[in-house]
């Protein structure tokens, strides 16, 4: 557990010091994928001409992906200010072939970055009390709002490791999050919760049992633990296989969402059982 | 105990549900039976464009407001509908006290041009009308479209500007519905002069240059206000109010936030989303049977069937496939396959502990259903929370996935469930 912890906080520094960068549509901007039919362009050069044609004012950024393509990043663009841009490249560089283009207010940006911590939270707070609701009627020796507690817990380590990976990701690599990123974390708390409700279910048939008799708790759970651990790891297998074939074969603009759920699943899944449950018994304890 | 037969027609019943719905999903196949029915695919599949267009409604007085709104997206669907795109969506957006026109046009080819129209305000103007002999008739009957084209206006001053509001009114005398228009002065002037000119002529009035009523002034009209009556049902006077509202009191539209994609990328996209779902269910497949053996294989049958009834519920809602959503169907694969192993593996405890066959699958169901049906109702909470917070384009990922744990739960309690009491649940008692 000490190990986790540690984990954690890594991450949170890793948050804190780099930050997470938003992508276009958490701040707003424009994100332009183009091909030109002449080979010889470079990055280089598309930047230049952008810039000096300075439609309007704001960083540009312009990076060549491996097919081929260039990806333009610009401040957000009216429709024309976008045709002067088009035209201007058209001019310089021959036929361009737009693939994808997408322009961001952004007040609609810093909107979905609201709705988007209000969705994190609703979903703490909903899975939480779902699980004391559900852990009610095992109120000895554990009382079922502690249940809740732990599992809370647990989905914020969960969420903490993925978002620490996805910091380092943009400061090393440039990579972005936008809503998929938030999308991608509220799976994987919905996700990561089944192992742990497994684990939580089998002390809660166990402590039933034993109702009456004198039992350690720890016992209890430590027996627990080990008879669901092939069933958590299985099921998480299961997910993790598809995962990674996603991964490998799936479409290159999901990649990174598909990334994150993957490290949460991994993390959650080792969460419920080294963490999840010596929570639950060293907070039973004091 | 329930009888074997039962139990084989329930899943005989089963399997034909769902090979009748992999053939409905598979579209070559499909298509020969019935040309229609075709996948709904969203915009990030299909390429086309989503335009967000905010609305300025500060000169409009919130009485008013709704009626504005609807006119707007009326206007608009209606200028949308002349590009010729199949099934364009027009639908209003409330956030943060803001309303907003949300456009989103699949397979469109030349998005510049459907932005021009779309931004330009709705345009209302009244025409006189050039007397001939049909017009007169016409005019009586208030007839539109089909007799415009042979006869020729002639524009005036008055347009949509110098309307203050319309509003609907039911007549006191004859209870039929009526349309009422409050001019501003400078308007009413207009109006007055241009009703003295053409007592007991029509005029008409068109919007973005289309004509839209062209009814018969009765008299002279110099207060402002005016009363169009004749051939309204409700529904057609009601349009023309909250036309007039539209046109008269501009709302102007800003484009906010424009995604363009085109077709081939989504193409491109699609096909390795499909290539990597088929892959992933095969691994889930080959990775069951090699771990569970025989109960692996039922396993491996009920995720099949799984996948061709949830496929076939999603096209039939329908729901609109975007990248995500079939992501979101790829995961509840994954997924789906859990329930069996939960069962699974409570079965096999309870076989060690000596129960028949029948009753150790009794028992593996019954309390592994607490663990399965609780772990679904998180995802459930998870797919609910992402639907109502999110775009259009990770909506398609909630509801795929919201449906797909609902019909895995579904499927872990009745094919897997049947399969083994089929064939394994009374094999050894039924040998004494």
């Amino acid at each position: 557990m000490g190990f986790s912890g540690l984990m954690v906080l890594l991450c949170w520094v890793l948050v804190g010091i780099w930050g997470l960068r938003p992508g276009i549509d958490l701040n707003g901007g424009t994100e332009w994928q183009m091909t030109f039919a002449k080979s010889d362009v470079t990055e280089a050069a598309v930047q230049q001409t952008l810039q000096s044609a300075a439609v309007v004012s704001g960083e540009v950024s312009v990076k060549q992906s491996n097919d081929g393509s260039f990806i333009v990043r610009l401040p957000n663009l009216t429709n024309d200010e976008h045709q002067k841009y088009f035209d201007v490249l058209k001019q310089k560089f021959g036929d361009i072939t737009e693939k994808n283009y997408s322009s961001i207010g952004p007040a609609i940006g810093s909107e979905l970055k609201t709705k988007a911590m209000w969705a994190i939270v609703l979903v703490l707070i909903g899975i939480s009390l779902f699980i004391a609701w559900a852990f009610r009627k095992v109120s000895e020796p554990v009382k079922s709002w502690k249940y809740g507690i732990v599992t809370l817990i647990t989905l914020v380590h969960d969420v903490s490791i993925p978002a620490g990976l996805l910091a380092l990701l943009g400061y090393w690599k440039g990579i972005e999050i936008d809503t998929n990123f938030i999308v991608a974390l509220l799976v994987v708390m919905g996700f990561s919760v089944h192992d742990t409700i497994v684990v939580f279910d089998r002390i809660r048939e166990n402590l039933t049992l034993n109702r009456g008799r004198k039992f350690d708790l720890g016992d209890i759970i430590r027996f627990s633990v080990k008879e669901t651990f092939t069933r958590s790891v299985n099921t998480s297998l299961t997910l993790i296989l598809v995962l990674v074939v996603l991964l490998a074969f799936g479409p290159p603009s999901l990649f990174y969402f598909i990334l994150t759920i993957l490290v949460g699943t991994i993390f959650g899944t080792y969460s419920s059982i080294f963490v999840a449950s010596p929570l639950l018994y060293l907070w039973q304890r004091r | 105990m329930v009888s074997k037969k039962r139990l084989v027609a329930i899943l005989i019943f089963l399997v034909a549900l769902s090979a009748i719905a992999a053939v409905f999903d598979y579209e070559p196949l499909w298509h020969k039976i019935n040309s229609g029915g075709s996948w709904n695919l969203g915009l990030d599949l299909a390429g086309g464009s989503l335009l967000t267009y905010q609305v300025d409604l500060s000169k409009v007085n919130s009485a008013d407001q709704d009626s504005v709104v609807t006119g707007l997206r009326d206007v608009i669907e209606r200028r949308v509908n002349l590009f010729g795109v199949s099934e364009p969506r027009v639908y209003t957006e409330n956030a943060a006290g803001t309303t907003r026109l949300v456009v989103e046009l699949a397979g469109i080819r030349d998005v510049n041009q459907a932005i021009k129209e779309i931004g330009a305000t709705p345009f209302l103007d009244f025409r006189e009308v050039v007397p001939t002999a049909s017009t007169t008739t016409a005019g009586n009957a208030g007839i539109k479209n089909s007799a415009s084209s042979t006869i020729e206006f002639i524009p005036t001053t008055l347009n949509g500007r110098y309307i203050i509001g319309a509003q609907l009114n039911l007549n006191s005398v004859t209870r039929e519905p009526e349309v009422a228009i409050q001019f501003n002065d400078e308007g009413g002037k207009i109006f007055a002069d241009l009703t003295t000119n053409n007592i007991g002529k029509p005029l008409a009035i068109f919007l973005d240059n289309e004509l839209i009523e062209m009814p018969t002034v009765k008299e002279a009209i110099t207060g402002g206000k005016a009363q169009i009556s004749g051939n309204f049902t409700i529904d057609s006077a009601r349009q023309l109010v909250e036309r007039f509202n539209a046109g008269a009191l501009p709302a102007p539209v800003t484009l906010v936030n424009q995604e363009t994609i085109s077709p081939d990328f989504g193409k491109e996209a699609l096909d390795r989303a499909i290539f990597a779902g088929f892959l992933g269910l095969a691994i889930v497949i080959l990775f069951m049977i090699f771990y569970y053996r025989q109960l692996g294989i039922f396993a491996a049958f009920a995720l099949l069937m799984y996948t061709a009834l949830t496929l076939a519920i999603f096209k039939i809602l329908p729901v609109t496939m975007t990248l995500s959503g079939i992501a979101g169907f790829i995961l509840s694969i994954g997924m789906a396959v859990d329930a069996n192993i939960l069962v699974f593996e409570r079965t096999k405890e309870e076989l060690k502990k000596g129960l028949s066959h029948y009753s150790a699958i009794e028992e593996g169901f019954r309390r592994a259903w607490t663990s399965i049906r609780d772990s679904n109702i998180s995802t459930l909470i998870t797919a609910a929370v992402l639907y109502y917070f999110t775009s259009s384009f990770v909506r398609g990922f909630a509801l795929t996935l919201f449906i797909g744990v609902l019909v895995s739960m579904f499927s872990a309690i009745t094919i897997t469930r049947t399969m083994l009491r089929i064939f394994i649940g009374q094999d050894k008692e039924m040998k004494k």
